[in-house]
Parts: C-alpha cells; sequence; structure tokens
C-alpha cells in the first residue's frame, strides 16, 4: 500500500478512531461500568463488539501505514527494511487474531 | 528547532510511542473481560504508581498524536497552511497535549 492509498487508509483510520475514541469517552463519563459484569455485558453487546471490531481494524491499519512510513524515512539498507516490515506485519495479523479471538469467545 | 518541526517530530515519537502500547493494551482487554478475577487483576493493576504515571504519558501521547492529526487533516484541506497560522497551531498542538495529560494527571493521581 503506497502513494495515494496510504494517505487515504492513514486518514480515513483516523477519523474511525476519533469518533469511536469521542464515543468510548463519553460514555465513561457519563455512564462507567462499575463491576465486570457491567463491563462485559457493555463490551460483548452487539453494537459495542462490532465498534471494537472496526476501531481495531483501523488501527492495525493506521499502525502498519504510520510505523512504515517512518521506517522508510530512518532506516536505509533493504534487508533491515524488510526484516522490521515483516514483524510489524506479523504482529500486527495476530494482534487482529487476538482481537477478534476476544470478542469472539466473550460472545460465546 | 522551530515550533513546527518539534510538533511534526513528536507526531512521530508519539506514534511509535502508542503503537509499542498497543499489545500491552489488547493483554489488559483480554485478561479485563476473561473472569471477574481478571477484571479485579487489571483494575488492581491502576493501584501502582508506575501504572499510573505511564497512563498519563500514554494519555499525553494520545493527545498530542490526536491534536497534530486533526492539524494535518485541517491543512489538507488548505486551512491553516499560511506559515504565521501554522506557526500558531504547532503551538497550540504542543500546548493542548500537555494541558490534556495534566487534566489526566488530575484525575488519575
Amino acid at each position: 500500500m503506497t502513494g495515494l492509498r496510504a494517505w487515504l487508509v492513514q486518514r480515513v483510520s483516523a477519523v474511525c478512531m476519533l469518533l469511536i475514541t469521542l464515543f468510548v469517552l463519553v460514555h465513561f463519563l457519563v455512564d462507567p461500568p462499575r463491576s465486570y459484569l457491567a463491563w462485559h455485558d457493555w463490551m460483548m453487546s452487539p453494537g459495542i463488539s462490532v465498534l471494537t471490531l472496526v476501531f481495531f481494524a483501523a488501527l492495525f491499519s493506521h499502525m502498519w501505514v504510520g510505523v512504515r512510513d517512518v521506517v522508510m524515512d530512518y532506516i536505509h539498507p533493504t534487508a533491515y527494511r524488510v526484516l522490521v516490515l515483516a514483524v510489524l506485519g506479523i504482529s500486527l495479523v495476530a494482534m487482529a487474531g487476538w482481537v477478534l479471538r476476544i470478542v469472539l469467545i466473550g460472545r460465546g | 528547532m522551530p515550533v513546527g518541526a518539534l510538533t511534526s517530530i513528536a507526531h512521530r515519537v508519539t506514534g511509535i510511542c502508542l503503537a509499542l502500547s498497543i499489545p500491552a493494551v489488547v493483554y489488559f482487554l483480554d485478561l479485563s473481560l476473561q473472569s471477574p478475577q481478571g477484571y479485579a487483576q487489571v483494575v488492581g493493576w491502576f493501584d501502582h504508581l508506575v501504572v499510573r504515571i505511564g497512563l498519563i504519558l500514554l494519555i499525553w501521547a494520545l493527545a498530542h498524536h490526536l491534536l497534530a492529526g486533526i492539524r494535518h487533516l485541517l491543512m489538507d484541506i488548505d486551512a491553516g497552511s499560511q506559515l504565521r497560522v501554522a506557526r500558531r497551531s504547532a503551538l497550540l498542538v504542543n500546548i493542548g497535549g500537555i494541558v490534556v495529560a495534566l487534566l489526566a494527571a488530575g484525575v488519575i493521581l
């Protein structure tokens, strides 16, 4: 993912995360979950489950573009670049699987 | 260093710091949802001063990164890209991040 597409992904994912973060912040200020049960039920309700997945999809895309930009600017030898980007890519896919597992197991 | 350069480099540094914090964030999320014991464990972690200070630093990183990002978006649509305005908005971002962190510190500490 390069050029215009990366630029667009970075901005769309940023706005996505901003809106979800504001929503969660307001929810926590107005009606914070005060027990495990309240927290679990809220997180696993259909709407919030979907929102969680959307948030992390946006986050991991955003991290890919952002960290890649920094890597390309400061790491020049091709071998190191490939190594760092591979570690980054694998970590992001692994964490995406982890988040999916949290939501799926939580919802039983 | 010009104020805009400081905003820009901090945008990068905070981005990398936030990225490095994500495994811990997902771990805490996982643990807090696994069982009442896990939830209590996560809540217990925030009794430690070190964890609270780490949280405040992360809130600063997020606030700076977010404000600098909004500044970027505004410049994309050509708002405030004249040098004078850009300098003022850069300063505003740098101060804004610190103000949010201080407010968070007031609540958390």
